[in-house]
C-alpha cells in the first residue's frame, strides 16, 4: 500500500480539481503523516467479531409509506419499510437497509434453522422433505435479483427517492434452483401450478406457474455472503425473478404441486375484473424501470458544474440493455452508461456525465430491457389506454413503472416533478 | 438373439427407471400424517377441507366474541377491513369494492383466509367448525346464503360467489415474453 500512495494522492488532487465541489479538507491529510481527524476507534471485542459502518455513515431505512402505517406498530409487527436508495452506491442493497413488505403487518417468525423442513408434495411422484442441511448438499446457484413490492408507486406528496422508490431492492441470493427440487419430487405432467407457502402467522402463500418455477425460480439461503436475514425470509425464501415482490415466498416450508390456479390469498390480491386482463398482466409482472439516485428529491447541488448523474435500473423483463437520459425535462435523450454487467432480473447501475449551467431544470432516465420493452411515461401510459393524464383518476396500471421526474430548482434543489 | 433382446428389454426398462428417479437422492420421504397436517391452503374444489360444518347464527357468536373488536359489529366500521359489501343496490359485484367474502371467486377462499390468517395474533386457535361457521355469517351478511344454511366440507366449494367467473386470468407466463400482448412498456 506504500509504494502505491503517491499514486493515489495524485489521482485525488486531480479529481478534486476537476469535480470542484470536493473539499480540499478531505485531501490534505494525504499530504503529510497526520492523525486521523476524528481520533481512533478503539478496538473491542464485538468489533472484532462482527464489524459495524462508521458513525459518521447515518443512511437508515424508513417505514413506508411516509405518514402512513408504522412499522413496527404497537404490536411490534411490520409492515413495509423502504430502502435509502438516494444514499445507493452499486447494484447491491445491503442486507441491513434491504426493504421489507408484509402482507398485512407481521411478526417477524423466529426460526430455528435446525427445526425448519421445506416439503414438496401434490402432484409428484415423490413426496419430499427437505432440512436446511439437505438443501446445502445440493448444487447451487449464486445470482443478483431485484425484488420490489407491487406498492412502490411514486406519488406527488412523496419528497425523496426513497419515498417514491424504496420498495425495492437487490441482493446477491445463493440457492438450490426451485426446477432441481421440482424434479427431484418428480412432477406429474399435467400440473400447471404450484402452491409457494411461508411459515409466518399468516402463512401467506402464492399460486406461481409451473413454467416460471422450472425456469429461474431460487430457494434461497443466502443473501449478500451469508444467511438470509430474519426481515427477508429466514432460513429460506423463494426467489420468483421479476414477479412482483408478494410471490417471492418468505420463510418457505411447502410447495404443493397442483392442477389449478388456487386463488389463495395472496393471489385474491392480484385479482382484476374479467375484462381488465391488463390489469392483470401489468400485476404479475415488473416492467421496465428506472431512477436516478443522484441527483434526487431532497439533495441538494452546492453549485453549478460537474456531477455524475447516477442510477439504478432493472427489469421483470430480463436484462437492462439501454438507459437513457433527459437533462431537459424530455426534450433529447442521451445514452447513459451501464456499469459493469447488467443481469437478468437486477438493479443496474448506471451513469451519466453532466455539467449543470444553473438554470431550472428536469432530469428523468428511462430503461430499456432486453426484450425490447421500454419505460414509459405516464403520458405515454395514459396516451396508449386513451385516457389523460393530467385527469384526477388517472393511475398506472400494474405495478408502476413510469419515468421519475427530479426538478432541479435554480437553487440547486431537487424536487419530484410527478404531478 | 434371444439373449439381445433380453438386453435390448433390460436397457429399456433401466432407461425408464433412471429417468424417474431422483438424481441426488437428499431429503426424506414425509409421513401421510405430515402432508395432511401442513396441507392448508384450499382448492377451489375443496379437496382439502377438513370435516366440519356451522351456520350463520353460529357464527355470529363466534364473530362477536373474537371478531367484532376489529372487523366491527356487523363488519364494519371499526379498524380492521370491512367485511360486508358497500352498496346493495351495485349490479356488477365488483363495485361491492374489495371485501373478501363478496369479491372472493370461490367460497373456499374465504374459508381458507378466515382459518391462515383469523384472528390477528390468535392464528390457529379457530376450530374446523368454527370456521365453517364464521364463513357461513360472512357470506350471509353479504346476501350469498341465507341464513339457515349449512355450510360443510362437501357444500362449502358449490357455492355460487357472484365472481366465480368474473375475474381476469393470468396471463401464460413464457421465458422472455413482454408483460401484455402489444403493450410496448
Amino acid at each position: 500500500m506504500g509504494a502505491r500512495r503517491p499514486d493515489r494522492r495524485n489521482f485525488l488532487k486531480g479529481s478534486a480539481a476537476v469535480a470542484g465541489g470536493l473539499t480540499l479538507g478531505a485531501v490534505e491529510p494525504a499530504l503529510g503523516q497526520t492523525t486521523a481527524s476524528g481520533g481512533f476507534i478503539k478496538g473491542n471485542e464485538e468489533l472484532t467479531l462482527y464489524g459495524e459502518r462508521s458513525r459518521h455513515v447515518t443512511s437508515l431505512r424508513m417505514a413506508h409509506p411516509p405518514a402512513g402505517r408504522p412499522s413496527p406498530d404497537a404490536y411490534g409487527k411490520y409492515f413495509h419499510i423502504a430502502a435509502p436508495l438516494q444514499d445507493s452506491v452499486g447494484t447491491i442493497t445491503p442486507s441491513s437497509l434491504h426493504f421489507v413488505g408484509t402482507t398485512r403487518g407481521a411478526f417477524i417468525p423466529d426460526i430455528d434453522p435446525q427445526e425448519h423442513r421445506l416439503m414438496i408434495h401434490g402432484m409428484v411422484d415423490r413426496p419430499l422433505t427437505f432440512t436446511m442441511e439437505d438443501l446445502k448438499r445440493l448444487p447451487s446457484e449464486t445470482r443478483p435479483h431485484f425484488i420490489e413490492c407491487a406498492g412502490n408507486r411514486s406519488r406527488p406528496q412523496y419528497k425523496t427517492v426513497q419515498e417514491t422508490h424504496g420498495m425495492t431492492s437487490c441482493a446477491e441470493w445463493t440457492g438450490v434452483p426451485l426446477s432441481l427440487l421440482l424434479k427431484e419430487a418428480g412432477v406429474k405432467d399435467s400440473a400447471p401450478w404450484i402452491v409457494c407457502e411461508g411459515e409466518e402467522e399468516v402463512k401467506g402463500a402464492s399460486s406461481i406457474p409451473m413454467e416460471k418455477a422450472m425456469d429461474d425460480c431460487l430457494v434461497a439461503y443466502g443473501m449478500n455472503g451469508e444467511a438470509v436475514r430474519p426481515q427477508n425470509g429466514f432460513p429460506l425464501r423463494l426467489l420468483v425473478p421479476g414477479f412482483e415482490g408478494i410471490f417471492n415466498t418468505k420463510y418457505l416450508r411447502r410447495i404443493k404441486v397442483v392442477d389449478r390456479y388456487y386463488m389463495t390469498y395472496n393471489d385474491y390480491g392480484h385479482l382484476n375484473r374479467r375484462d381488465d386482463e391488463v390489469g392483470a398482466a401489468l400485476g404479475m409482472l415488473i416492467g421496465p424501470k428506472s431512477v436516478i439516485t443522484f441527483p434526487s428529491g431532497g439533495q441538494q447541488l452546492p453549485e453549478r458544474g460537474f456531477y455524475e448523474v447516477s442510477g439504478l435500473a432493472w427489469s421483470g423483463g430480463g436484462a437492462i440493455s439501454r438507459v437513457e437520459i433527459s437533462t431537459d425535462g424530455g426534450r433529447r435523450w442521451e445514452d447513459a452508461e451501464i456499469q459493469g454487467t447488467a443481469h437478468p432480473m437486477s438493479h443496474t447501475r448506471f451513469s451519466y456525465q453532466w455539467t449543470w449551467d444553473g438554470q431550472e431544470t428536469e432530469l428523468l432516465s428511462r430503461s430499456t430491457d432486453d426484450t425490447g420493452q421500454v419505460q414509459p411515461t405516464r403520458a405515454q401510459i395514459a396516451e396508449f389506454f386513451g385516457e389523460r393524464v393530467d385527469d384526477e383518476s388517472f393511475r398506472v396500471r400494474g405495478m408502476d413503472n413510469s419515468v421519475q421526474p427530479w426538478r432541479i430548482a435554480s437553487d440547486g434543489s431537487v424536487h419530484n416533478a410527478i404531478t | 438373439m434371444r439373449l439381445l433382446r433380453f438386453l435390448a428389454l433390460f436397457m429399456f426398462l433401466g432407461s425408464t427407471a433412471v429417468a424417474q428417479s431422483p438424481t441426488y437422492g437428499v431429503g426424506s420421504t414425509p409421513s401421510e400424517e405430515e402432508i395432511r397436517a401442513w396441507d392448508i391452503a384450499i382448492s377451489p374444489t375443496g379437496e382439502e377441507l377438513p370435516p366440519g360444518r356451522g351456520t350463520s347464527q353460529e357464527g355470529e357468536l363466534v364473530y362477536r366474541r373474537q371478531c367484532a373488536s376489529c372487523h366491527g359489529v356487523d363488519g364494519e366500521g371499526a379498524g380492521a377491513p370491512r367485511l360486508v359489501k358497500r352498496d346493495e343496490s351495485q349490479v356488477d359485484p365488483w363495485d361491492y369494492g374489495r371485501i373478501l367474502p363478496i369479491r372472493s371467486p370461490y367460497a373456499t377462499g374465504v374459508w381458507d383466509y378466515i382459518n391462515r390468517g383469523m384472528p390477528v395474533n390468535r392464528e390457529g386457535t379457530l376450530t374446523a367448525d368454527q370456521v365453517y361457521a364464521l364463513t357461513a355469517y360472512l357470506l350471509y351478511l353479504n346476501d350469498v346464503i341465507s341464513e339457515d344454511d349449512v355450510l360443510d366440507d362437501q357444500n362449502l366449494a358449490k357455492i355460487e360467489m357472484p365472481n366465480r367467473d368474473n375475474f381476469a386470468d393470468l396471463p401464460d407466463w413464457k421465458r422472455g415474453m413482454q408483460r401484455f400482448p402489444g403493450y410496448p412498456f
